[in-house]
Protein backbone atom coordinates (compact mmCIF):
# COMPACT_ATOMS: atom_id res chain seq x y z
CA UNK A 1 0.00 0.00 0.00
CA UNK A 2 2.86 2.37 -0.75
CA UNK A 3 2.48 3.27 -4.41
CA UNK A 4 0.35 6.38 -4.77
CA UNK A 5 -0.72 5.90 -8.36
CA UNK A 6 0.56 4.39 -11.55
CA UNK A 7 2.75 7.05 -13.10
CA UNK A 8 0.60 6.97 -16.21
CA UNK A 9 -0.08 10.49 -17.29
CA UNK A 10 -0.88 9.55 -20.85
CA UNK A 11 0.52 11.95 -23.39
CA UNK A 12 0.74 14.87 -20.99
CA UNK A 13 3.78 17.07 -21.42
CA UNK A 14 6.50 16.56 -18.84
CA UNK A 15 6.99 19.58 -16.60
CA UNK A 16 10.30 20.53 -18.21
CA UNK A 17 9.17 20.35 -21.83
CA UNK A 18 8.80 23.29 -24.16
CA UNK A 19 5.17 23.56 -25.23
CA UNK A 20 4.72 22.42 -28.82
CA UNK A 21 2.19 23.45 -31.46
CA UNK A 22 -0.50 21.23 -29.92
CA UNK A 23 -0.34 23.17 -26.67
CA UNK A 24 -0.42 26.50 -28.49
CA UNK A 25 -3.51 25.34 -30.35
CA UNK A 26 -5.19 24.55 -27.00
CA UNK A 27 -6.05 21.09 -28.18
CA UNK A 28 -8.95 19.70 -26.19
CA UNK A 29 -9.77 23.00 -24.53
CA UNK A 30 -13.33 24.30 -24.16
CA UNK A 31 -14.14 27.71 -25.63
CA UNK A 32 -15.72 29.85 -22.95
CA UNK A 33 -18.26 32.51 -23.89
CA UNK A 34 -17.74 36.13 -22.85
CA UNK A 35 -20.30 35.64 -20.09
CA UNK A 36 -21.17 32.31 -18.58
CA UNK A 37 -24.49 31.41 -17.06
CA UNK A 38 -26.19 28.23 -15.93
CA UNK A 39 -27.67 27.68 -19.32
CA UNK A 40 -24.19 27.51 -20.83
CA UNK A 41 -22.85 25.55 -17.84
CA UNK A 42 -25.38 22.73 -17.78
CA UNK A 43 -28.57 23.76 -19.60
CA UNK A 44 -30.11 20.69 -21.27
CA UNK A 45 -27.69 18.30 -19.56
CA UNK A 46 -29.07 15.18 -17.93
CA UNK A 47 -25.67 13.92 -16.87
CA UNK A 48 -25.69 11.39 -19.73
CA UNK A 49 -22.13 10.36 -20.49
CA UNK A 50 -20.74 11.42 -17.11
CA UNK A 51 -19.55 8.85 -14.58
CA UNK A 52 -19.92 9.43 -10.84
CA UNK A 53 -18.30 7.29 -8.18
CA UNK A 54 -19.85 7.17 -4.70
CA UNK A 55 -17.17 6.34 -2.12
CA UNK A 56 -19.33 5.50 0.89
CA UNK A 57 -21.20 2.73 2.75
CA UNK A 58 -22.32 0.94 -0.42
CA UNK A 59 -25.49 1.57 -2.43
CA UNK A 60 -28.81 -0.29 -2.42
CA UNK A 61 -29.04 -0.77 -6.19
CA UNK A 62 -32.65 -1.95 -5.94
CA UNK A 63 -33.85 1.33 -4.49
CA UNK A 64 -36.27 3.07 -6.87
CA UNK A 65 -34.71 6.48 -6.16
CA UNK A 66 -31.27 5.19 -7.12
CA UNK A 67 -32.21 3.55 -10.38
CA UNK A 68 -29.30 1.81 -11.94
CA UNK A 69 -25.88 1.20 -10.37
CA UNK A 70 -23.41 0.39 -13.13
CA UNK A 71 -20.91 -1.35 -10.82
CA UNK A 72 -20.69 -2.03 -7.10
CA UNK A 73 -17.36 -2.78 -5.48
CA UNK A 74 -16.03 -3.06 -1.96
CA UNK A 75 -12.63 -2.54 -0.40
CA UNK A 76 -11.46 -5.26 1.95
CA UNK A 77 -8.25 -5.23 3.94
CA UNK A 78 -6.59 -8.59 4.31
CA UNK A 79 -3.19 -8.84 6.03
CA UNK A 80 -2.51 -5.15 5.32
CA UNK A 81 -3.25 -5.88 1.66
CA UNK A 82 -6.17 -3.99 0.12
CA UNK A 83 -8.48 -5.58 -2.40
CA UNK A 84 -11.19 -3.97 -4.48
CA UNK A 85 -13.69 -6.64 -5.49
CA UNK A 86 -17.25 -6.85 -6.79
CA UNK A 87 -19.67 -6.36 -3.90
CA UNK A 88 -23.05 -7.86 -3.21
CA UNK A 89 -23.49 -6.59 0.36
CA UNK A 90 -25.44 -3.51 -0.73
CA UNK A 91 -25.38 -0.70 1.83
CA UNK A 92 -24.12 -1.36 5.39
CA UNK A 93 -25.62 1.88 6.72
CA UNK A 94 -28.05 3.55 4.32
CA UNK A 95 -25.95 6.64 3.78
CA UNK A 96 -24.39 5.69 0.45
CA UNK A 97 -27.86 4.96 -0.93
CA UNK A 98 -28.93 8.44 0.18
CA UNK A 99 -25.99 10.01 -1.67
CA UNK A 100 -26.60 7.97 -4.84
CA UNK A 101 -30.31 8.89 -4.77
CA UNK A 102 -29.49 12.61 -4.53
CA UNK A 103 -26.97 12.40 -7.40
CA UNK A 104 -29.58 10.54 -9.49
CA UNK A 105 -32.22 13.20 -8.76
CA UNK A 106 -29.93 16.01 -9.95
CA UNK A 107 -28.26 14.18 -12.87
CA UNK A 108 -30.81 11.49 -13.83
CA UNK A 109 -28.83 9.94 -16.68
CA UNK A 110 -25.33 9.86 -15.23
CA UNK A 111 -23.63 6.53 -14.61
CA UNK A 112 -23.24 5.70 -10.91
CA UNK A 113 -20.57 3.38 -9.53
CA UNK A 114 -20.37 2.48 -5.84
CA UNK A 115 -17.21 1.74 -3.89
CA UNK A 116 -17.94 0.58 -0.38
CA UNK A 117 -15.23 1.59 2.09
CA UNK A 118 -17.24 0.95 5.26
CA UNK A 119 -17.81 -2.36 6.99
CA UNK A 120 -14.20 -3.31 7.68
CA UNK A 121 -14.34 -2.05 11.25
CA UNK A 122 -13.04 1.27 12.54
CA UNK A 123 -9.45 0.10 12.55
CA UNK A 124 -9.51 -0.78 8.86
CA UNK A 125 -11.47 2.30 7.88
CA UNK A 126 -8.52 4.60 7.12
CA UNK A 127 -6.73 2.18 4.77
CA UNK A 128 -10.08 1.23 3.17
CA UNK A 129 -10.86 4.90 2.52
CA UNK A 130 -7.45 5.49 0.93
CA UNK A 131 -7.65 2.37 -1.23
CA UNK A 132 -11.22 3.10 -2.30
CA UNK A 133 -10.23 6.59 -3.36
CA UNK A 134 -7.06 5.32 -5.06
CA UNK A 135 -9.12 2.90 -7.10
CA UNK A 136 -11.64 5.61 -8.03
CA UNK A 137 -8.90 8.02 -9.12
CA UNK A 138 -7.21 5.25 -11.13
CA UNK A 139 -10.49 4.59 -12.96
CA UNK A 140 -10.75 8.25 -13.98
CA UNK A 141 -14.36 8.92 -12.99
CA UNK A 142 -15.62 12.36 -13.99
CA UNK A 143 -16.86 13.03 -10.44
CA UNK A 144 -16.03 11.31 -7.14
CA UNK A 145 -18.45 11.89 -4.26
CA UNK A 146 -16.83 11.67 -0.84
CA UNK A 147 -19.32 12.45 1.89
CA UNK A 148 -16.75 11.41 4.46
CA UNK A 149 -13.52 12.49 6.05
CA UNK A 150 -10.81 11.22 8.36
CA UNK A 151 -9.07 12.88 11.31
CA UNK A 152 -6.15 10.44 11.20
CA UNK A 153 -3.03 12.46 10.46
CA UNK A 154 -1.07 9.46 9.19
CA UNK A 155 -3.29 9.28 6.11
CA UNK A 156 -2.95 12.95 5.22
CA UNK A 157 0.10 12.62 2.94
CA UNK A 158 -1.47 9.76 0.95
CA UNK A 159 -4.79 11.56 0.70
CA UNK A 160 -3.11 14.74 -0.41
CA UNK A 161 -1.17 12.94 -3.14
CA UNK A 162 -4.34 11.18 -4.30
CA UNK A 163 -6.46 14.32 -4.47
CA UNK A 164 -3.69 16.09 -6.41
CA UNK A 165 -3.43 13.13 -8.79
CA UNK A 166 -7.21 13.28 -9.30
CA UNK A 167 -7.03 17.02 -9.98
CA UNK A 168 -4.46 16.55 -12.74
CA UNK A 169 -6.27 13.55 -14.22
CA UNK A 170 -9.60 15.34 -14.51
CA UNK A 171 -11.40 13.46 -11.77
CA UNK A 172 -13.29 16.01 -9.73
CA UNK A 173 -13.49 15.06 -6.04
CA UNK A 174 -16.44 16.62 -4.21
CA UNK A 175 -15.94 16.24 -0.44
CA UNK A 176 -17.99 17.00 2.68
CA UNK A 177 -16.69 19.59 5.09
CA UNK A 178 -16.71 18.92 8.82
CA UNK A 179 -19.12 20.99 10.87
CA UNK A 180 -17.14 20.51 14.05
CA UNK A 181 -13.99 22.29 15.18
CA UNK A 182 -11.69 19.36 14.36
CA UNK A 183 -9.07 18.93 11.64
CA UNK A 184 -10.19 16.43 9.05
CA UNK A 185 -9.43 15.57 5.43
CA UNK A 186 -9.64 15.53 2.40
CA UNK A 187 -12.11 18.41 2.23
CA UNK A 188 -9.48 20.94 3.40
CA UNK A 189 -7.35 20.38 0.30
CA UNK A 190 -7.54 22.98 -2.48
CA UNK A 191 -7.61 20.24 -5.13
CA UNK A 192 -11.13 19.11 -4.11
CA UNK A 193 -14.49 20.90 -4.07
CA UNK A 194 -15.50 21.20 -0.41
CA UNK A 195 -19.15 21.40 0.56
CA UNK A 196 -21.22 22.38 3.60
CA UNK A 197 -25.00 22.87 3.90
CA UNK A 198 -27.53 25.59 3.33
CA UNK A 199 -31.15 25.20 4.41
CA UNK A 200 -32.91 26.40 1.27
CA UNK A 201 -35.31 23.78 -0.01
CA UNK A 202 -34.10 23.77 -3.62
CA UNK A 203 -31.65 21.22 -5.04
CA UNK A 204 -30.29 23.68 -7.58
CA UNK A 205 -29.50 26.43 -5.11
CA UNK A 206 -25.76 26.43 -4.49
CA UNK A 207 -23.77 29.16 -2.86
CA UNK A 208 -20.13 30.08 -3.15
CA UNK A 209 -18.30 30.88 0.06
CA UNK A 210 -15.77 33.68 -0.24
CA UNK A 211 -14.18 32.53 3.01
CA UNK A 212 -12.72 28.98 2.49
CA UNK A 213 -11.78 26.24 3.30
CA UNK A 214 -15.50 25.49 2.77
CA UNK A 215 -15.96 26.58 -0.84
CA UNK A 216 -19.60 25.82 -1.59
CA UNK A 217 -22.89 25.30 0.19
CA UNK A 218 -25.39 22.79 -1.19
CA UNK A 219 -28.84 21.74 -0.08
CA UNK A 220 -28.30 19.71 3.07
CA UNK A 221 -31.20 20.32 5.44
CA UNK A 222 -34.40 18.28 5.64
CA UNK A 223 -33.69 16.43 2.43
CA UNK A 224 -35.94 13.52 1.49
CA UNK A 225 -33.39 10.76 0.86
CA UNK A 226 -33.30 7.11 -0.17
CA UNK A 227 -32.06 4.77 2.57
CA UNK A 228 -31.18 1.10 2.80
CA UNK A 229 -33.77 -1.59 2.18
CA UNK A 230 -36.03 0.60 0.09
CA UNK A 231 -36.69 3.16 2.85
CA UNK A 232 -36.93 6.91 2.46
CA UNK A 233 -36.43 9.36 5.30
CA UNK A 234 -35.67 13.01 5.93
CA UNK A 235 -32.06 13.78 6.66
CA UNK A 236 -29.76 16.72 7.31
CA UNK A 237 -25.99 16.97 7.15
CA UNK A 238 -23.13 18.17 4.97
CA UNK A 239 -22.90 14.65 3.67
CA UNK A 240 -26.21 15.22 1.86
CA UNK A 241 -25.20 18.65 0.56
CA UNK A 242 -22.14 17.08 -1.11
CA UNK A 243 -24.02 14.81 -3.57
CA UNK A 244 -26.16 17.79 -4.64
CA UNK A 245 -22.98 19.58 -5.73
CA UNK A 246 -21.57 16.33 -7.16
CA UNK A 247 -24.76 15.97 -9.23
CA UNK A 248 -24.41 19.52 -10.57
CA UNK A 249 -20.75 18.80 -11.40
CA UNK A 250 -21.90 15.70 -13.29
CA UNK A 251 -24.30 17.86 -15.34
CA UNK A 252 -21.45 20.26 -16.15
CA UNK A 253 -18.96 17.52 -17.01
CA UNK A 254 -21.49 15.74 -19.21
CA UNK A 255 -22.01 18.91 -21.21
CA UNK A 256 -18.38 20.06 -21.21
CA UNK A 257 -16.23 16.95 -20.93
CA UNK A 258 -13.02 18.88 -21.64
CA UNK A 259 -13.27 21.16 -18.63
CA UNK A 260 -10.58 20.54 -16.04
CA UNK A 261 -11.37 20.35 -12.30
CA UNK A 262 -10.27 23.97 -11.64
CA UNK A 263 -12.38 25.10 -14.58
CA UNK A 264 -15.45 23.26 -13.24
CA UNK A 265 -14.84 24.81 -9.84
CA UNK A 266 -14.59 28.28 -11.41
CA UNK A 267 -17.79 27.64 -13.35
CA UNK A 268 -19.56 26.58 -10.16
CA UNK A 269 -18.46 29.81 -8.49
CA UNK A 270 -19.54 31.96 -11.45
CA UNK A 271 -22.97 30.33 -11.61
CA UNK A 272 -23.59 30.10 -7.84
CA UNK A 273 -26.93 31.43 -6.69
CA UNK A 274 -25.27 34.20 -4.70
CA UNK A 275 -22.92 35.14 -7.55
CA UNK A 276 -25.43 35.68 -10.34
CA UNK A 277 -26.34 39.20 -9.26
CA UNK A 278 -22.73 40.16 -8.77
CA UNK A 279 -21.72 39.42 -12.34
CA UNK B 1 3.00 8.83 51.52
CA UNK B 2 2.87 12.56 52.13
CA UNK B 3 -0.22 14.56 51.30
CA UNK B 4 1.46 15.91 48.18
CA UNK B 5 2.22 12.50 46.75
CA UNK B 6 -1.23 11.33 47.57
CA UNK B 7 -2.73 14.22 45.63
CA UNK B 8 -0.46 13.54 42.66
CA UNK B 9 -1.49 9.91 42.72
CA UNK B 10 -5.15 10.86 43.01
CA UNK B 11 -4.82 13.28 40.10
CA UNK B 12 -3.11 10.66 38.00
CA UNK B 13 -5.34 7.84 39.00
CA UNK B 14 -9.01 8.76 38.97
CA UNK B 15 -11.32 5.93 39.74
CA UNK B 16 -13.74 4.26 37.37
CA UNK B 17 -16.47 6.09 39.24
CA UNK B 18 -15.25 9.39 37.82
CA UNK B 19 -15.23 7.93 34.33
CA UNK B 20 -18.80 6.72 34.73
CA UNK B 21 -19.91 10.02 36.29
CA UNK B 22 -18.49 11.97 33.35
CA UNK B 23 -20.21 9.72 30.79
CA UNK B 24 -23.45 9.94 32.71
CA UNK B 25 -23.20 13.72 32.82
CA UNK B 26 -22.54 13.89 29.06
CA UNK B 27 -25.73 11.97 28.25
CA UNK B 28 -27.83 13.73 30.91
CA UNK B 29 -26.77 17.19 29.69
CA UNK B 30 -27.26 16.23 26.03
CA UNK B 31 -30.74 14.99 26.78
CA UNK B 32 -31.60 18.10 28.80
CA UNK B 33 -30.26 20.62 26.25
CA UNK B 34 -32.32 19.14 23.44
CA UNK B 35 -35.36 18.14 25.53
CA UNK B 36 -34.99 14.64 24.14
CA UNK B 37 -36.38 11.28 25.21
CA UNK B 38 -32.98 9.66 25.35
CA UNK B 39 -29.28 10.27 24.81
CA UNK B 40 -26.47 7.76 24.64
CA UNK B 41 -22.72 7.50 24.31
CA UNK B 42 -21.08 4.70 22.34
CA UNK B 43 -17.37 4.29 22.94
CA UNK B 44 -15.03 2.57 20.54
CA UNK B 45 -13.39 -0.51 22.04
CA UNK B 46 -10.20 -0.53 19.98
CA UNK B 47 -9.32 -4.03 21.23
CA UNK B 48 -12.37 -5.73 19.76
CA UNK B 49 -13.08 -2.97 17.19
CA UNK B 50 -16.67 -2.64 18.44
CA UNK B 51 -18.89 0.18 19.59
CA UNK B 52 -20.08 -0.22 23.17
CA UNK B 53 -23.08 1.49 24.78
CA UNK B 54 -21.29 3.13 27.72
CA UNK B 55 -23.97 5.45 29.09
CA UNK B 56 -27.64 6.04 28.44
CA UNK B 57 -30.01 8.69 29.76
CA UNK B 58 -33.76 8.18 29.38
CA UNK B 59 -35.25 5.36 27.29
CA UNK B 60 -33.14 2.23 27.56
CA UNK B 61 -31.01 3.39 30.46
CA UNK B 62 -31.74 0.23 32.41
CA UNK B 63 -30.93 -2.29 29.73
CA UNK B 64 -28.53 -0.92 27.15
CA UNK B 65 -25.24 -0.26 28.88
CA UNK B 66 -22.59 -2.79 27.85
CA UNK B 67 -24.21 -3.83 24.57
CA UNK B 68 -21.84 -4.09 21.62
CA UNK B 69 -22.17 -3.41 17.90
CA UNK B 70 -19.87 -3.63 14.86
CA UNK B 71 -17.86 -0.41 14.68
CA UNK B 72 -18.35 0.48 11.02
CA UNK B 73 -21.93 -0.41 10.19
CA UNK B 74 -25.25 1.21 10.96
CA UNK B 75 -25.81 4.87 11.72
CA UNK B 76 -23.44 5.10 14.72
CA UNK B 77 -20.76 3.21 12.77
CA UNK B 78 -21.06 5.61 9.86
CA UNK B 79 -20.68 8.64 12.14
CA UNK B 80 -17.72 7.04 13.91
CA UNK B 81 -15.84 6.14 10.75
CA UNK B 82 -16.61 9.19 8.60
CA UNK B 83 -16.69 11.86 11.30
CA UNK B 84 -19.82 13.31 9.69
CA UNK B 85 -22.72 14.45 11.88
CA UNK B 86 -26.14 13.20 10.83
CA UNK B 87 -29.68 14.31 11.59
CA UNK B 88 -32.21 11.68 10.56
CA UNK B 89 -35.95 11.83 10.80
CA UNK B 90 -38.19 8.78 10.81
CA UNK B 91 -35.52 6.11 10.87
CA UNK B 92 -38.37 3.65 11.49
CA UNK B 93 -38.75 3.74 7.71
CA UNK B 94 -35.54 1.69 7.54
CA UNK B 95 -36.88 -1.79 8.36
CA UNK B 96 -33.46 -3.21 9.20
CA UNK B 97 -32.68 -0.41 11.63
CA UNK B 98 -36.11 -0.59 13.26
CA UNK B 99 -35.84 -4.35 13.73
CA UNK B 100 -32.38 -4.10 15.27
CA UNK B 101 -33.42 -1.29 17.61
CA UNK B 102 -36.54 -3.10 18.70
CA UNK B 103 -34.67 -6.31 19.29
CA UNK B 104 -31.86 -4.75 21.30
CA UNK B 105 -33.70 -2.09 23.27
CA UNK B 106 -37.43 -2.54 22.91
CA UNK B 107 -37.46 1.13 22.01
CA UNK B 108 -37.59 2.22 18.39
CA UNK B 109 -36.56 5.86 18.01
CA UNK B 110 -38.00 7.96 15.22
CA UNK B 111 -35.50 10.81 15.09
CA UNK B 112 -31.75 10.62 15.63
CA UNK B 113 -29.09 13.28 15.90
CA UNK B 114 -25.61 11.71 15.94
CA UNK B 115 -22.17 13.35 16.21
CA UNK B 116 -18.69 11.88 16.59
CA UNK B 117 -16.70 12.26 19.81
CA UNK B 118 -13.40 13.61 18.53
CA UNK B 119 -10.46 14.85 20.56
CA UNK B 120 -7.57 15.97 18.36
CA UNK B 121 -7.22 13.13 15.89
CA UNK B 122 -8.64 10.60 18.34
CA UNK B 123 -12.11 9.38 17.47
CA UNK B 124 -13.45 8.00 20.74
CA UNK B 125 -17.03 7.19 19.93
CA UNK B 126 -20.43 8.60 19.04
CA UNK B 127 -22.94 10.74 20.92
CA UNK B 128 -26.59 10.30 19.97
CA UNK B 129 -29.71 12.21 20.96
CA UNK B 130 -33.05 10.54 20.24
CA UNK B 131 -36.60 11.84 19.79
CA UNK B 132 -38.42 14.74 21.35
CA UNK B 133 -41.67 14.10 23.16
CA UNK B 134 -43.09 17.11 21.28
CA UNK B 135 -42.22 15.38 18.00
CA UNK B 136 -40.45 18.57 16.93
CA UNK B 137 -37.58 17.88 14.49
CA UNK B 138 -33.93 18.25 15.35
CA UNK B 139 -32.27 20.97 13.25
CA UNK B 140 -28.80 21.32 11.71
CA UNK B 141 -28.13 24.20 14.12
CA UNK B 142 -28.85 21.84 16.99
CA UNK B 143 -26.53 19.24 15.49
CA UNK B 144 -23.80 21.92 15.34
CA UNK B 145 -24.43 22.72 19.01
CA UNK B 146 -24.33 19.04 19.91
CA UNK B 147 -21.07 18.80 17.94
CA UNK B 148 -19.53 21.61 20.00
CA UNK B 149 -20.60 19.95 23.21
CA UNK B 150 -19.29 16.63 21.91
CA UNK B 151 -15.80 18.10 21.47
CA UNK B 152 -15.76 19.21 25.11
CA UNK B 153 -17.05 15.82 26.20
CA UNK B 154 -14.48 14.04 24.04
CA UNK B 155 -11.57 16.03 25.46
CA UNK B 156 -12.68 15.15 28.99
CA UNK B 157 -13.13 11.50 28.02
CA UNK B 158 -9.76 11.42 26.32
CA UNK B 159 -8.09 12.70 29.51
CA UNK B 160 -9.90 10.14 31.62
CA UNK B 161 -9.07 7.30 29.26
CA UNK B 162 -5.40 8.29 29.28
CA UNK B 163 -5.31 8.21 33.06
CA UNK B 164 -7.19 4.92 32.98
CA UNK B 165 -4.45 3.39 30.86
CA UNK B 166 -1.80 5.04 33.06
CA UNK B 167 -3.41 3.40 36.05
CA UNK B 168 -3.41 0.04 34.29
CA UNK B 169 0.30 0.49 33.62
CA UNK B 170 1.10 1.56 37.18
CA UNK B 171 -0.81 -1.28 38.72
CA UNK B 172 1.60 -3.71 37.10
CA UNK B 173 1.56 -5.81 33.98
CA UNK B 174 3.19 -4.12 31.04
CA UNK B 175 4.40 -1.16 33.01
CA UNK B 176 7.05 -2.69 35.25
CA UNK B 177 9.44 0.23 34.72
CA UNK B 178 6.89 2.95 35.36
CA UNK B 179 5.69 0.96 38.32
CA UNK B 180 9.21 0.82 39.76
CA UNK B 181 9.56 4.58 39.31
CA UNK B 182 6.32 5.20 41.15
CA UNK B 183 7.44 3.02 44.04
CA UNK B 184 10.78 4.80 44.09
CA UNK B 185 9.08 8.22 44.16
CA UNK B 186 6.89 7.09 47.02
CA UNK B 187 9.91 5.71 48.93
CA UNK B 188 11.87 8.97 48.53
CA UNK B 189 8.81 10.95 49.55
CA UNK B 190 8.50 8.97 52.76
CA UNK B 191 12.26 9.02 53.60
CA UNK B 192 13.65 11.46 56.17
CA UNK B 193 16.88 13.24 57.17
CA UNK B 194 20.17 12.12 55.66
CA UNK B 195 18.59 9.23 53.87
CA UNK B 196 16.23 11.54 52.03
CA UNK B 197 18.98 14.07 51.21
CA UNK B 198 21.20 11.30 49.82
CA UNK B 199 18.36 9.86 47.74
CA UNK B 200 17.55 13.29 46.30
CA UNK B 201 21.25 13.84 45.53
CA UNK B 202 21.35 10.54 43.70
CA UNK B 203 18.25 11.44 41.67
CA UNK B 204 19.78 14.84 40.78
CA UNK B 205 22.97 13.11 39.65
CA UNK B 206 20.93 10.72 37.54
CA UNK B 207 19.03 13.61 36.02
CA UNK B 208 22.32 15.40 35.14
CA UNK B 209 23.72 12.24 33.63
CA UNK B 210 20.67 11.64 31.45
CA UNK B 211 20.53 15.25 30.27
CA UNK B 212 24.15 15.20 29.02
CA UNK B 213 24.37 15.88 25.29
CA UNK B 214 25.18 12.65 23.42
Amino acid sequence: MTAILHADDGDALPAYAVAGPDALGLRGATRWPARVDRDWAFGGSTGAGATVCVVDSGVDAEHPLVGNVARALAVTIDDEEAHVDPDTAGDVCGHGTACAGIIRSVAPECEIVSVRVLGEGFVGSGPALIEGLRWAVDQGFDVINMSLSTTKERFVADLHALTDAAYFRRSLIVASAHNMPVRSYPWRFASVVSVASHDIDDPLVYLRNPDPPVEFYGRGVDVEVAWADGATLRASGNSFATPHIAGICALIRAKHPDLTPPEVKTLLGLTATNAEDAR
Amino acid sequence: MTGETTSIAAGLLPTDDLHRALLRSIVDVSRAIFRARAASVFLLDTGSDELVFEAVSGEGEESLVGRRFPSSTGIAGFVLVTGQSLVLDDVTADPRFAAQAAESTGYVPKAIMAVPLVSGEQVLGVLEVLDRPSGERFTMQEADLLGLFAVQAAVALDLLQRSRSARAVLSGGAGAEASALTRLAAAIESAEGKERAAALELVSALERLLSQPR
